[in-house]
């Protein structure tokens, strides 16, 4: 039993797809954290039309999130050895944050 | 020269967001545990970014006496470092890839300084005007 011979196969397989899985579950909670400050800032005015109309962004926004981050996690739930993250998923998770900030400016401004 | 290099790699970075089978022409394919911790630092740094934004919602929204110029102000630095947290991100996540691909060292980067410097400067300015700015 050498202690260091426990690497690549012998290593427990499930974990590290696990913890990437749960990784994108915590940013999806603080997408939706994020999301929720920005309707209730979006509608604090009282409900008009450029308020609803950012607030239905910000939501739709918020679902796109949702889809890649459920793309990725239904392959990591796969079992097996993952597919490395394509740089379209990654690259749509962060434009929709990017575009969660602009709606903040907008409404800032 | 070196900042010249710097644009260059920078917007072959930026193609290969948009080319993903690009990505894979390089070098070979690393043990993909390293590849998940890649992408789990990735999604910490989202994460990093969704709360800074959430915290330039927060003070937009929730110190309402302080006078306009400072919640704004005070708002778009934590939403700007939101956004650059973002991109970066992204762009950092590709660096780390080809440079496991390729063998080389992993990227080093000036930017969480940065950042914590900026965040710093933030939550004492918000300090500051908590304290002696409210009412304006």
């Amino acid at each position: 039993m050498e202690p260091h011979q426990n690497t690549g196969d012998d290593r427990d397989p499930g974990l590290q797809p696990e913890r990437t899985r749960l990784a994108w579950r915590r940013t999806t909670l603080a997408g939706t954290v994020a999301t929720v400050l920005a309707v209730k800032a979006a509608l604090n005015g009282g409900p008009d039309a450029p308020g609803i109309t950012v607030a239905a962004l910000c939501c739709a926004l918020w679902l796109a999130f949702l889809a890649v981050a459920h793309q990725r996690i239904r392959v990591l739930a796969e079992g097996g050895e993952p597919t490395t993250l394509t740089p379209r998923i990654a690259g749509t998770a962060a434009l929709c944050t990017v575009a969660l900030a602009a709606c903040a400016v907008a409404l800032i401004l | 020269m070196g900042k010249v290099l710097q644009v260059i790699e920078f917007r072959r970075n930026i193609q290969l967001w948009f080319a993903p089978e690009r990505i894979k022409e390089d070098g070979r394919t690393p043990d993909y545990r390293f590849s998940l911790a890649n992408e789990r630092t990735f999604l910490a740094w989202l994460r990093t970014s969704l709360a800074l934004i959430g915290g330039g919602f927060a003070v937009d929204q929730f110190l309402p006496d302080l006078r306009w110029a400072w919640r704004a102000g005070l708002a778009l630095g934590l939403l700007g470092a939101g956004v650059l947290c973002a991109l970066r991100a992204v762009n950092h996540w590709v660096r780390c890839e080809q440079a496991m691909r390729r063998g080389e060292d992993l990227p080093v980067s000036r930017f969480p300084a940065l950042l914590s410097i900026g965040v710093a400067i933030v939550a004492v300015a918000m300090v500051v005007v908590v304290l002696f700015g409210w009412e304006g």
